[in-house]
């Protein structure tokens, strides 16, 4: 999961590039909070399951982990390194992939994107580097006899896929909505387990990751200049003629 | 001049027009070749010869079809090694962005998604994307490897370059791992007579002022007499109202027509995420308060029952 700049807030970027992280208040990614409520339906469901949460990021990403564990859950791993600041895809998936394999895994739940940088390429990363299936943008998920099962709408088709695993799934905020912690879940959550691991607790050169680490540059990041509000009239019977009469002078009619 | 790779987007050979705008930017980087998975490849070659694909890879084995994305990486992986290209370009949807984050993994090259444009740069293709909710306007480079590009659609508008193509059946050895996610259906979704709505140019969206299943049927009006794509707010795809394959937003469909028009729509941020780098914005809602007015070019405030049927006669008036 992953600690982010809120989404309602004004996010901005550091001058070389990076997401600001100290612009705006941060939370637990709204879509990473899909893939704990799948985690814990799982665990409901009867399967025999622990549930562990990772995250990587600076001290303030256990309040990501804390909601979490608020949520249900029983331990969780930060992985925390100032070295990791300004690691792209690759980079975060190998810090990523390096602390699943430590923990050990049958099933890695992922959100279908973060809210920040909303590429969604983490999960397919993690299963390339774990060698694992991946499971992606599931709005159904089974788990049953060592198979995992979902399905997908796609843009031109929906797709069913199954997977054995041990596996990677990715699920959209369409799986269910998450739940809210209870008060007694934000008590339970204080007393569970935090491990939080260095780069060189997961074997990992410095050079392999952070800004140094990435395979790729910011050169510019530019405010777009807001849009300024155009003509907004008052419909006096008149509205849908008018918008016409606009619509033409823009050729769209 | 170095070959530029391009996945080709396709239902059974019938290549959607995201791939011609790839086949475009690629001509401003070097030669494109395309990359034709699965069958139907006969019939998309005058179309991809059109816009500009010197080369055409074809791999019709049955892995592509059973299985999802690792097969095309494995494609994708050995082309890429026979070829030696100065750059591969995506489409921007799901799979192919997870075929180009594992493709990249495995060539050791850096990867930028959802680039909304692209250009030839002293170190290579540069990228332009929006990020932040289209707050920002970043560019970028990659600096390792074979930069590995997706694609949004209308990046570009698709430009005719007629060549006449080479085909060439590559050999492809599908490592054990094709083999794991195994598909077991596919519906296609049915097709109206409407444009996709991430190709076209002109969007009409209805949201929760739309109010019900049925008063869908105004804003299909209206998009029909434009020539438009219906859209949906996650609010009206939630109810249940259209379906989720119709839903603009961050976790929806991310589109930049033309001209975006908006009824019904206050605008949380995550629908404006998925709009706002559209042309000409257009707005008509109940509330005067609504944050998208803050976006709208134009926009009426006042009752979508009233100001859309009347817009209808008025364009069908016009045009008569």
């Amino acid at each position: 999961m992953k600690h982010v700049p809120d989404a309602g807030a004004d996010r901005t970027f550091t001058e070389d590039g990076t997401t600001d992280r100290e612009s705006a208040d941060s939370l637990l990614s709204e879509l990473d909070e899909y893939a704990v409520e799948q985690a814990l339906r799982i665990a409901e469901s009867g399967v025999d399951a622990e549930i562990s949460y990772l995250t990587v990021g600076p001290e303030d990403a256990r309040d990501a982990l804390r909601k979490a564990l608020a949520m249900g859950g029983d331990s969780a791993i930060h992985v925390s390194d100032e070295d990791i600041e300004g690691s792209d895809a690759f980079g975060t998936s190998l810090v990523l992939s390096r602390a699943i394999e430590r923990h050990g895994f049958d099933l890695v739940l992922c959100g279908m994107a973060s809210t920040d940088g909303t590429m969604g390429v983490v999960p397919a990363l993690l299963a390339e580097r774990l060698g694992v299936p991946a499971v992606t943008h599931v709005e159904e998920l089974t788990v049953e006899g060592g198979t995992v099962s979902g399905r997908r709408e796609g843009d031109s088709a929906t797709v069913r896929i199954d997977a054995a695993l041990p596996a990677v799934v990715s699920v959209t905020d369409r799986s269910g909505d998450a739940r809210y912690p209870s008060f007694k879940g934000i008590m339970a959550a204080k007393k569970k387990p935090v491990e939080t691991l260095d780069l060189a607790d997961l074997g990992i050169a410095p050079a392999q990751v952070g800004r140094g680490g990435a395979r790729s540059a910011v050169d510019t990041a530019t405010r777009r200049p807001a849009r300024t509000k155009g003509e907004i009239v008052a419909d006096d019977g008149t509205g849908g003629t008018a918008l016409a009469a606009f619509l033409t002078a823009r050729k769209f009619v | 001049m170095a070959e530029i790779l391009v996945l080709v987007d396709h239902t059974d050979g019938a290549v959607r027009k995201t791939t011609l705008e790839l086949l475009t930017l690629a001509r401003r980087l070097g030669e494109p070749s395309a990359v034709f998975l699965g069958p139907g490849a006969d019939t998309a070659t005058e179309a991809l010869g059109r816009y500009g694909a010197r080369k055409i890879y074809v791999v019709d084995a049955p892995e592509v079809q059973e299985f999802l994305v690792t097969p095309a990486v494995d494609a994708l992986t050995a082309i890429a090694a026979g070829a030696a290209p100065a750059a591969i370009l995506l489409p921007s949807d799901p799979d192919a962005k997870e075929t180009a984050a594992r493709l990249a993994l495995r060539l050791g090259s850096g990867l930028v998604t959802d680039a909304v444009d692209v250009t030839a740069g002293p170190d290579g293709p540069v990228t332009e994307q929006s990020a932040f909710a289209a707050t920002y306007q970043v560019t970028a480079h990659v600096t390792e490897g074979v930069p590995v590009i997706t694609v949004k659609p209308n990046a570009v508008a698709p430009e005719a370059a007629p060549v006449t193509p080479v085909v060439e059946k590559p050999d492809v050895v599908f490592g054990p791992a094709s083999a794991a996610v195994r598909v077991l259906s596919r519906t296609p979704r049915e097709r109206g007579d409407r444009p996709e709505l991430t190709e076209a140019d002109i969007v009409v969206s209805g949201g929760r002022g739309v109010n019900g299943a049925e008063n869908f049927a105004v804003i299909e009006r209206v998009a029909d007499a434009l020539g438009a794509a219906v859209g949906a707010s996650r609010a009206a795809v939630d109810a249940g109202w259209y379906p989720h394959s119709h839903q603009v937003g961050q976790t929806g469909t991310q589109v930049s027509p033309q001209l975006y028009l908006a009824a019904g729509i206050s605008g949380a941020i995550q629908h404006r995420a998925g709009m706002q780098t559209s042309k000409t914005i257009v707005a008509v809602n109940k509330d005067a308060d609504a944050p998208l007015f803050e976006l709208a070019d134009y926009g009426v405030v006042g009752d979508l029952f009233q100001v859309l049927p009347q817009l209808v006669e008025e364009i069908e008036r016009r045009r008569s």
